[in-house]
Protein backbone atom coordinates (compact mmCIF):
# COMPACT_ATOMS: atom_id res chain seq x y z
CA UNK A 1 0.00 0.00 0.00
CA UNK A 2 1.41 3.35 -1.10
CA UNK A 3 2.16 5.62 2.07
CA UNK A 4 0.00 8.91 1.12
CA UNK A 5 1.87 12.22 0.70
CA UNK A 6 -0.13 14.71 -0.04
CA UNK A 7 -0.28 16.77 2.69
CA UNK A 8 1.36 19.81 2.33
CA UNK A 9 5.06 19.94 4.03
CA UNK A 10 4.08 22.61 6.47
CA UNK A 11 1.27 20.00 7.87
CA UNK A 12 3.74 17.40 7.97
CA UNK A 13 6.23 19.33 9.14
CA UNK A 14 3.67 20.60 12.29
CA UNK A 15 3.44 16.64 12.80
CA UNK A 16 6.32 16.16 13.36
CA UNK A 17 7.42 19.02 15.51
CA UNK A 18 4.00 18.02 17.94
CA UNK A 19 5.58 14.43 17.89
CA UNK A 20 8.90 15.72 19.31
CA UNK A 21 7.26 18.41 21.82
CA UNK A 22 5.13 15.28 23.37
CA UNK A 23 8.21 13.77 23.60
CA UNK A 24 10.34 16.38 25.14
CA UNK A 25 7.39 16.56 27.51
CA UNK A 26 7.09 12.93 28.71
CA UNK A 27 10.98 13.49 29.33
CA UNK A 28 10.54 16.67 31.54
CA UNK A 29 7.99 15.18 33.96
CA UNK A 30 10.17 12.08 34.17
CA UNK A 31 13.37 14.59 34.83
CA UNK A 32 10.85 16.58 37.59
CA UNK A 33 10.10 13.52 39.34
CA UNK A 34 13.46 12.34 39.20
CA UNK A 35 15.08 15.62 40.45
CA UNK A 36 12.36 15.60 43.16
CA UNK A 37 13.15 11.73 44.49
CA UNK A 38 17.03 12.58 44.45
CA UNK A 39 16.74 15.50 46.04
CA UNK A 40 13.84 13.69 48.61
CA UNK A 41 16.81 10.52 48.80
CA UNK A 42 19.25 13.08 49.55
CA UNK A 43 17.69 14.64 52.37
CA UNK A 44 16.41 11.67 54.18
CA UNK A 45 20.34 10.63 54.11
CA UNK A 46 20.76 8.22 51.18
CA UNK A 47 23.34 9.58 49.20
CA UNK A 48 23.76 6.57 46.92
CA UNK A 49 21.25 7.63 44.42
CA UNK A 50 22.87 11.17 43.31
CA UNK A 51 25.12 10.04 40.86
CA UNK A 52 22.69 7.53 38.37
CA UNK A 53 19.82 9.75 38.90
CA UNK A 54 22.29 12.90 37.08
CA UNK A 55 23.48 10.35 34.69
CA UNK A 56 19.67 9.28 33.95
CA UNK A 57 18.58 13.40 33.69
CA UNK A 58 21.95 13.56 31.93
CA UNK A 59 20.80 11.54 29.41
CA UNK A 60 17.57 13.24 29.34
CA UNK A 61 18.65 16.57 28.41
CA UNK A 62 20.57 14.69 25.68
CA UNK A 63 17.62 13.66 24.31
CA UNK A 64 15.84 16.71 24.82
CA UNK A 65 18.65 18.68 23.21
CA UNK A 66 18.36 16.28 20.21
CA UNK A 67 14.28 16.50 19.87
CA UNK A 68 14.92 20.33 19.59
CA UNK A 69 17.87 20.19 16.90
CA UNK A 70 15.44 17.83 15.29
CA UNK A 71 12.43 20.27 15.62
CA UNK A 72 14.79 23.31 14.30
CA UNK A 73 15.74 21.34 11.40
CA UNK A 74 11.90 20.09 10.38
CA UNK A 75 11.27 23.99 11.02
CA UNK A 76 14.04 25.16 8.36
CA UNK A 77 13.29 22.39 5.70
CA UNK A 78 9.50 22.91 5.77
CA UNK A 79 10.03 26.86 5.62
CA UNK A 80 12.87 26.23 2.85
CA UNK A 81 10.41 24.45 1.09
CA UNK A 82 7.68 26.84 1.07
CA UNK A 83 9.74 29.69 -0.09
CA UNK A 84 10.78 27.62 -2.92
CA UNK A 85 6.92 26.72 -4.12
CA UNK B 1 23.08 33.80 18.69
CA UNK B 2 23.92 33.15 15.42
CA UNK B 3 22.73 29.27 15.75
CA UNK B 4 18.72 30.59 16.51
CA UNK B 5 19.40 31.70 12.26
CA UNK B 6 20.77 28.54 11.14
CA UNK B 7 18.91 26.54 8.34
CA UNK B 8 19.24 23.06 7.81
CA UNK B 9 22.43 23.10 5.82
CA UNK B 10 23.99 25.20 8.44
CA UNK B 11 24.25 28.34 6.49
CA UNK B 12 23.01 31.84 8.28
CA UNK B 13 19.79 33.33 7.47
CA UNK B 14 19.82 36.66 5.56
CA UNK B 15 16.39 37.42 7.49
CA UNK B 16 17.00 39.14 10.82
CA UNK B 17 15.93 36.83 13.67
CA UNK B 18 12.66 39.55 14.34
CA UNK B 19 11.68 39.23 10.89
CA UNK B 20 11.46 35.57 11.53
CA UNK B 21 9.61 35.43 15.00
CA UNK B 22 7.37 37.86 13.92
CA UNK B 23 6.38 36.12 10.54
CA UNK B 24 3.18 37.85 9.01
CA UNK B 25 2.13 34.53 7.57
CA UNK B 26 0.11 32.64 9.90
CA UNK B 27 1.58 29.19 9.37
CA UNK B 28 4.75 30.56 9.77
CA UNK B 29 3.44 32.08 12.92
CA UNK B 30 2.48 28.81 14.08
CA UNK B 31 5.73 27.30 14.01
CA UNK B 32 7.25 30.19 16.09
CA UNK B 33 5.49 29.50 18.91
CA UNK B 34 5.67 25.87 18.77
CA UNK B 35 9.60 26.59 18.43
CA UNK B 36 9.94 28.82 21.22
CA UNK B 37 7.78 26.54 23.40
CA UNK B 38 10.16 23.81 22.73
CA UNK B 39 13.26 25.83 23.51
CA UNK B 40 11.40 26.80 26.51
CA UNK B 41 11.01 23.39 27.59
CA UNK B 42 14.42 22.04 26.62
CA UNK B 43 15.69 24.59 28.48
CA UNK B 44 13.73 23.43 31.63
CA UNK B 45 15.01 19.88 30.86
CA UNK B 46 18.69 21.29 31.23
CA UNK B 47 17.41 22.85 34.71
CA UNK B 48 16.63 19.80 36.23
CA UNK B 49 19.85 18.26 34.94
CA UNK B 50 21.41 21.07 36.17
CA UNK B 51 19.64 20.41 39.70
CA UNK B 52 20.53 16.79 39.28
CA UNK B 53 24.12 17.50 38.93
CA UNK B 54 23.97 20.10 42.79
CA UNK B 55 22.58 17.11 44.35
CA UNK B 56 25.49 15.35 42.99
CA UNK B 57 27.78 17.86 43.49
CA UNK B 58 26.33 18.35 47.43
CA UNK B 59 26.80 14.09 47.96
CA UNK B 60 30.37 14.11 46.62
CA UNK B 61 31.36 16.82 48.96
CA UNK B 62 29.34 16.10 51.88
CA UNK B 63 30.98 15.58 55.67
CA UNK B 64 28.98 13.35 58.19
CA UNK B 65 28.35 15.66 61.53
CA UNK B 66 30.63 14.80 64.76
CA UNK B 67 28.25 14.65 67.59
CA UNK B 68 29.30 15.28 70.54
CA UNK B 69 28.71 12.55 73.69
CA UNK B 70 27.07 13.50 75.96
CA UNK B 71 26.11 11.71 79.49
CA UNK B 72 21.86 11.58 79.58
CA UNK B 73 20.91 9.39 82.72
CA UNK B 74 22.02 7.34 85.38
CA UNK B 75 21.51 3.43 84.14
CA UNK B 76 18.60 2.25 86.30
CA UNK B 77 17.39 6.33 87.06
CA UNK B 78 14.11 5.42 85.08
CA UNK B 79 11.66 2.63 86.20
CA UNK B 80 10.60 0.26 82.91
CA UNK B 81 8.16 1.83 80.54
CA UNK B 82 9.31 5.27 81.89
CA UNK B 83 10.44 8.03 80.49
CA UNK B 84 13.09 10.71 80.38
CA UNK B 85 13.36 13.68 78.14
CA UNK B 86 16.80 15.57 77.51
CA UNK B 87 18.57 17.62 74.64
CA UNK B 88 21.26 16.52 72.19
CA UNK B 89 22.94 17.43 70.26
CA UNK B 90 22.34 20.69 70.74
CA UNK B 91 19.92 22.20 73.36
CA UNK B 92 17.22 23.28 70.91
CA UNK B 93 17.07 19.61 69.87
CA UNK B 94 14.17 17.29 72.13
CA UNK B 95 15.03 14.21 72.09
CA UNK B 96 13.08 11.30 74.37
CA UNK B 97 14.31 7.95 76.34
CA UNK B 98 12.22 5.12 77.21
CA UNK B 99 13.44 2.36 79.05
CA UNK B 100 11.71 -0.80 77.16
CA UNK B 101 13.10 -3.52 79.65
CA UNK B 102 15.28 -3.92 82.15
CA UNK B 103 18.66 -3.95 80.34
CA UNK B 104 17.52 -2.08 76.85
CA UNK B 105 16.74 1.74 76.41
CA UNK B 106 16.10 3.88 73.49
CA UNK B 107 15.94 7.11 72.40
CA UNK B 108 14.52 9.45 69.53
CA UNK B 109 14.60 12.76 68.42
CA UNK B 110 11.01 13.88 70.31
CA UNK B 111 10.42 15.91 66.67
CA UNK B 112 7.55 14.80 64.53
CA UNK B 113 8.82 14.23 61.21
CA UNK B 114 5.35 14.88 59.72
CA UNK B 115 5.00 18.94 61.02
CA UNK B 116 7.41 19.13 64.17
CA UNK B 117 5.01 18.57 66.88
CA UNK B 118 6.52 16.64 70.07
CA UNK B 119 6.16 13.25 70.17
CA UNK B 120 4.91 11.74 73.25
CA UNK B 121 5.37 7.97 74.73
CA UNK B 122 2.14 5.68 75.04
CA UNK B 123 2.79 2.59 77.24
CA UNK B 124 -0.67 1.40 76.72
CA UNK B 125 0.27 1.30 73.55
CA UNK B 126 3.59 0.84 72.98
CA UNK B 127 4.49 3.41 70.76
CA UNK B 128 5.75 6.65 70.35
CA UNK B 129 2.51 9.07 69.35
CA UNK B 130 2.10 12.82 67.77
CA UNK B 131 -0.58 14.90 69.22
CA UNK B 132 -1.26 16.78 66.16
CA UNK B 133 -2.11 14.52 63.33
CA UNK B 134 -2.29 11.13 65.03
CA UNK B 135 1.47 9.70 63.89
CA UNK B 136 2.41 7.04 65.36
CA UNK B 137 6.20 5.42 65.22
CA UNK B 138 7.53 2.49 66.45
CA UNK B 139 9.28 1.97 69.64
CA UNK B 140 11.64 -0.30 68.32
CA UNK B 141 12.87 1.58 65.21
CA UNK B 142 11.59 4.52 65.03
CA UNK B 143 9.45 4.09 61.89
CA UNK B 144 6.24 5.20 60.96
CA UNK B 145 3.44 2.95 61.93
CA UNK B 146 0.23 5.22 61.35
CA UNK B 147 -0.48 9.21 60.03
CA UNK B 148 1.43 11.39 57.69
CA UNK B 149 4.59 11.44 58.65
CA UNK B 150 7.14 10.02 55.39
CA UNK B 151 10.05 9.23 57.48
CA UNK B 152 11.27 7.60 60.56
CA UNK B 153 12.14 9.64 63.91
CA UNK B 154 16.06 9.97 64.22
CA UNK B 155 17.41 7.48 66.26
CA UNK B 156 20.09 8.74 69.23
CA UNK B 157 22.61 5.97 69.69
CA UNK B 158 22.96 5.43 73.47
CA UNK B 159 25.91 3.62 75.05
CA UNK B 160 26.49 2.42 78.30
CA UNK B 161 29.35 3.09 80.01
CA UNK B 162 29.68 2.79 83.52
CA UNK B 163 26.70 3.67 85.38
CA UNK B 164 26.09 5.89 82.52
CA UNK B 165 24.07 6.26 79.58
CA UNK B 166 25.92 8.38 76.71
CA UNK B 167 24.68 9.72 73.91
CA UNK B 168 27.12 9.36 70.91
CA UNK B 169 25.26 9.84 67.09
CA UNK B 170 22.02 10.84 65.73
CA UNK B 171 20.69 8.63 62.79
CA UNK B 172 18.35 8.75 60.12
Amino acid sequence: MPISNDRPPQNRGLTAIAGAMSLITVLLIVQIWLLSAALESFLSGNRHSALPAAIFSGVMFLICLGLYAFVDRVDSDVRGSDTGR
Amino acid sequence: MNWLRRGSKGETSSEPLWKEEFSVRTADERYVTRRQLTKFLVLTSLGMFVGNLWILVRSLFYKAPAYPQQNVAQIGEIPVGGVKLFNYPTKDDHCIMIRTAEDEYVSYSQKCTHLSCAVYYSQAENRLECPCHKGFFSIKDGAVLQGPPSRPLPRIVLEARGEQLVAVEVKG
